[in-house]
């Protein structure tokens, strides 16, 4: 198992290195730099223009650029952020902290519900209960996020009981940090409802029907054959064995879940790291743009990683190869 | 009275507008110690028949519609929950035609056959019991193994645990559903060996479901040839195959490749077999039969005793 | 031997003719009633998208100044008719109230704006309205700017399921090229496509998307916004249908019809095209039926966030990022509009799909 997983590390890295390397290239096709809307100011001359490009090597070609930006990145450092004027390696930690937050929550939930259900439905097979899970499970993935994270805040606005966005409200700084806790909780509740939405109907779909394809093996003939009771049968050996594949798309789900929280994030304001790209991109600080995708797909990688783990430990012919 | 009487049996698939009919009164009947195989092409209904000896076929989509199943003079078909799990894997044990495929992926195999000793000899459930079962089905060095993953092992192997496990319980019956179609013919044949042996040791009886005549002889003290979900002929092994009755039959031997005996073309049976769907009027293997008659069409025989111990559902059986 | 051969004639023709893959799979899909139901859905929509501008009572750029956020025109009886009221304005920020008893009748076929009918027809004709703009027909009430949503979100339409259909059939194409290519040749074609879709999975898809977008100009005319988004998200979604294309196609490729084709001395690519391809259709056909919402949504996300289909064309999306001020939507929840509309076809797709993917699925009955 170590085996494989250590391979599976490494090869993590290339996909980070080229991921970055891909981005900062498209980075660097980007028309104008942050200073391109200074050209316009008719007070800065453009031998200023030119220094202060020179400064932040934006005047050197693009695979120096990345190098440069390589060398850091690996230090940790992501170098200064012009249009936050501050550091960005804090600024993404922040960022990055937000948006693993709402992805670990939203994960937890969507998958403790989905699954359950999905059970259920799948054990049930064609009962009242199953349809009407499986009918609001496909009206539900057709709700497009953004139009569900759009209600949540008008839910929001109509009801008074949750905040219009943000992560943190505005005392914040003054507050206990027991009240900071249960602030910060209670900011966190409608985006992962919304995101959690959204993933739940896929998984619940995809463990029924994993189940059922599972109740049609010959091994759960045989277990039966055994004398053994239908729960037995059902929880102790078909399950264990319809959980691997959900683990498998684990990792698609993952990547589905951090694009929707990049709508969530710009809707419903949370700071996260999708909302810093976006305003990166608009102030034209590129270099942060590419630091937080990297980031974004370094969450997607580890987590993918994390899945491969849980596969290898359940999945015996994987763990003893 | 026999350990096993399969009376009438008759199940059903699909809608009750248009039913498919896998098998249309079979009967049969295994004696105490006894060996029998059931022998017939794919899809001729065999393997449901063995299944439903322990009521292991899913009802929905299936449906009994007729017929009894008496083990030990108790109609399986009539049996309550509890009851019926009692004797699965109890009185009557089961081993698949993949072992691969029956044997939990997740589960070491010495823990699946502890499952099994716990359900029904509760007091027999200790690694040295499953040792002992894994000996007796000529495992070696089977403390070693007891850990094992299905996957760690041969399809021989696996075939092997599979018999011990369906052996904890001690069953009076043992159906064996294709043990061996999935197996190299090395491997093959030491799995009839093992069985032959474990008859011999054990005295329990055998329900062999195969579609190959080969391993007939080897084993089975009685065979029943099936077809389109019906007992077509029904006779004592020896008997059977030195002189089979049957037009079916005769055509089942004729197509095993014989060695030696110079070279003939292989002769093969024309048309296929029946759609569950679209039975053959009267006879059902009449648009295959070499020796049709003018009323195999319009009359369904029945299946008569032509002598004794030998049934027959051909009236024309005694043609050359 | 003679009656053995009619007799088996006898049997063959008492059955019906089999009937090919393709009859089976049309047959199981029609007696699938919600797929039949997604698919006249959108044939509806598709229809009604692609006269806009005649069932559209106004033009999507149209304002009306004297009615900012005015609410869905109630439809009433008059006589046997459908009529709408007069409304006047009331007290307060954009209240409006229906006056009883002053109603005017909706006709069919009502002279109303100039248009382009599919583009480039002119035509003055639309579907209904009343012919008077005192008596204006907003089914689905006006924006901030006085324009009427229900054109609007028609207008959008044109947009939003076009790019669909051509989206999936730019990358899919793309990706069956490249996933029959890496899967049949291998070695270090196959391992080079890999990395590159891999890479491309890995960076979640609105990240990548919004990458892609930042390096044209954000200011741009819709023509060419409109083109650059489906190319950006063809450009994102052909790598994950290489993949499974590649797998296919690896198997395939072991197939004995392959190595008997090739051992007849075929090429090649008559190969992959002839003998691998025709056998990924069931795939094909189910996953580009359930991509296109994707593509709907990636315009959507894009011009919600402002760097798609800009003012003051009309995208679904677009419709979608004024009903982001939580003042408005709570006093005029018709801005949702489009959000619905996205909500149907979308839902319209999956059912289809689904259907479509149930026809083609042999292992069931």
């Amino acid at each position: 198992m170590w085996k494989f997983l250590v391979k599976r590390l490494f090869h993590l890295i290339p996909i980070l290195l080229g991921v970055s390397l891909l981005t900062f290239l498209l980075m660097s096709l980007t028309p104008g730099d942050y200073y391109t809307h200074l050209s316009q100011n008719p007070q800065i001359t453009p031998e200023t223009l030119a220094k202060l490009r020179a400064e932040r090597h934006l005047d050197k070609a693009w695979y120096v650029r990345y190098f440069y930006w390589l060398k850091n990145a690996a230090k940790g450092d992501f170098g200064y952020s012009l249009a936050y004027k501050t550091s960005a390696s804090e600024l993404i930690a922040t960022r990055l902290y937000n948006t693993f937050l709402l992805s670990l929550f939203a994960t937890i939930l969507a998958w403790g519900i989905a699954v359950p259900l999905g059970i259920m439905a799948a054990v049930k097979k064609d009962s009242w209960a199953d349809r009407s899970c499986s009918f609001i499970a496909f009206v539900g993935l057709s709700v497009p996020e953004l139009l569900l994270a759009l209600l949540a805040l008008m839910f929001a606005a109509a009801t008074g009981w949750f905040p219009i966005g943000g992560a943190q409200g505005a005392l914040y700084d003054l507050m206990s940090p027991a009240e900071k806790f249960m602030n910060r909780a209670h900011h966190l509740v409608l985006p992962v409802c919304v995101l959690a939405a959204s993933e739940l109907a896929g998984i619940m779909r995809q463990m029924r029907s994993n189940l059922l394809d599972t109740l049609r093996a010959e091994f759960v003939t045989a277990a039966r054959a055994k004398g053994l009771a239908e729960g037995w049968v059902i929880y102790k050996h078909a399950l264990r064995n319809a959980i691997n594949p959900l683990l498998t798309i684990f990792g698609y789900s993952l990547a589905a879940l951090l694009s929707g929280a990049f709508i969530v994030e710009n809707v419903m304001a949370w700071p996260g790291l999708g909302r810093l790209t976006i305003e990166a991109l608009f102030a034209r600080d590129y270099e942060l743009v590419v630091a937080s995708v990297v980031m974004a797909t370094g969450l997607l990688v580890l987590g993918n990683f994390v899945a491969d783990m849980l596969l290898a430990w359940s999945d015996p012919r994987i763990r003893l190869e | 009275m026999p350990l096993l009487e399969v009376k009438d049996l008759k199940l059903e698939f699909g809608t009750p507008q248009k039913p498919l009919r896998a098998v249309d009164g079979v009967s049969f009947s295994i004696n105490a110690g006894e060996t029998v195989c059931l022998v017939g092409e794919s899809g001729c209904g065999k393997s449901v028949t063995a299944l439903s000896i322990a009521r292991l076929v899913p009802t929905p989509p299936a449906r009994y519609v007729g017929g009894e199943i008496l083990l030990n003079g108790r109609d399986v078909l009539q049996m309550d929950k509890k009851e019926l799990r009692s004797i699965r894997g109890g009185a009557v044990s089961y081993i698949f035609q993949e072992p691969s495929a029956s044997l939990n992926p997740v589960f070491r195999i010495g823990n699946q056959i502890k499952e099994s000793l716990k359900l029904h000899r509760p007091e027999k459930a200790t690694d040295e019991e499953i040792v002992r079962l894994l000996k007796l089905v000529g495992i070696p060095a089977p403390e070693s193994r007891i850990r094992d993953y299905p996957h760690q092992m041969s399809g021989g192997m696996q075939q092997r645990v599979m018999i011990a496990m369906a052996l904890a319980s001690e069953p009076k019956l043992l159906v064996a559903d294709e043990p061996t179609t999935a197996l190299d013919v090395t491997i093959q044949a030491q799995i009839l060996d093992l069985l032959r042996d474990l008859k011999a040791r054990l005295g329990m009886s055998i329900l062999l479901i195969t579609h190959n005549l080969g391993i007939v002889g080897d084993l089975a003290e009685r065979v029943a040839v099936m077809y389109a979900g019906q007992v077509v002929e029904l006779a004592p092994a020896r008997a059977l195959l030195k002189r089979p009755l049957h037009p079916y039959t005769q055509a089942l031997m004729n197509s095993v490749p014989r060695l030696g005996g110079g070279a003939e073309r292989l002769s093969a049976i024309p048309g296929t077999v029946p759609n569950l769907g679209l039975m053959p009027a009267g006879c059902r293997f009449h648009p295959r039969c070499p020796k049709v008659q003018a009323d195999c069409s319009q009359k369904a025989p029945q299946l008569m005793e032509v002598e004794p111990g030998r049934w027959v559902r051909c009236p024309y059986w005694q043609s050359a | 031997m003679e009656t053995e051969a009619v007799n088996l004639e006898a049997q063959q023709g008492a059955l019906p003719p089999p009937a090919s893959p393709w009859q089976l799979f049309c047959r199981r899909l029609l007696e699938h009633r919600i797929a039949v139901f997604g698919g006249l859905l959108l044939v509806f929509l598709y229809t009604i998208s692609l006269f806009a501008g005649f069932v559209a009572p106004y033009h999507f750029e149209r304002q009306d100044r004297d009615r900012f956020f005015h609410p869905p025109t109630k439809i009433q009886l008059k006589g046997f008719w459908l009529a709408v009221p007069r409304y006047e304005q009331k007290e307060g920020q954009f209240k409006y109230e229906p006056v009883a008893g002053d109603a005017k009748s909706i006709r069919l076929f009502v002279r109303g704006e100039k248009y382009k009918l599919l583009g480039f027809i002119p035509a003055s004709i639309h579907l209904f309205g009343t012919g008077d703009d005192s008596y204006p027909v907003y089914l689905l009430g006006t924006d901030q700017f006085g324009r009427d949503v229900f054109s609007r979100v028609l207008y959008g339409s044109q947009i939003s399921l076009s790019i669909g259909v051509i989206g999936i059939l730019l990358s899919f194409t793309i990706g069956i090229l490249m996933g029959g290519i890496s899967g049949y040749f291998g070695g270090h074609v196959d391992d080079g496509i890999m990395r590159i879709s891999e890479i491309i999975m890995s960076i979640p898809g609105l990240y990548l998307i919004i990458s892609l977008r930042a390096v044209f100009p954000a200011d741009l005319s819709s023509i060419q916004v409109y083109t650059i988004i489906i190319v950006i998200l063809s450009c994102i979604r052909w790598a994950g249908v290489a993949r499974v294309i590649r797998g296919m196609t690896l198997s395939l490729r072991e197939r004995q019809f392959v190595l008997a084709a090739r051992a007849m001395g075929m090429g090649h690519f008559r190969v992959i095209t002839r003998h691998v391809l025709p056998n990924t259709f069931s795939y094909v056909i189910v996953a580009a039926t359930l991509s296109i919402p994707y593509y709907i949504l990636g315009e959507v996300v894009l011009s919600f966030l402002g760097v798609g289909i800009q003012e003051p064309e009309a995208s679904w999306g677009n419709m979608l990022s004024a009903a982001q001020n939580t003042e408005y939507l709570q006093r005029h929840p018709w801005l949702l509009a489009p959000g619905a509309a996205i909500f149907i076809t979308v839902l319209a797709f999956n059912f289809l799909g689904d259907g479509l993917r149930d026809a083609a699925d042999t292992k069931s009955t």
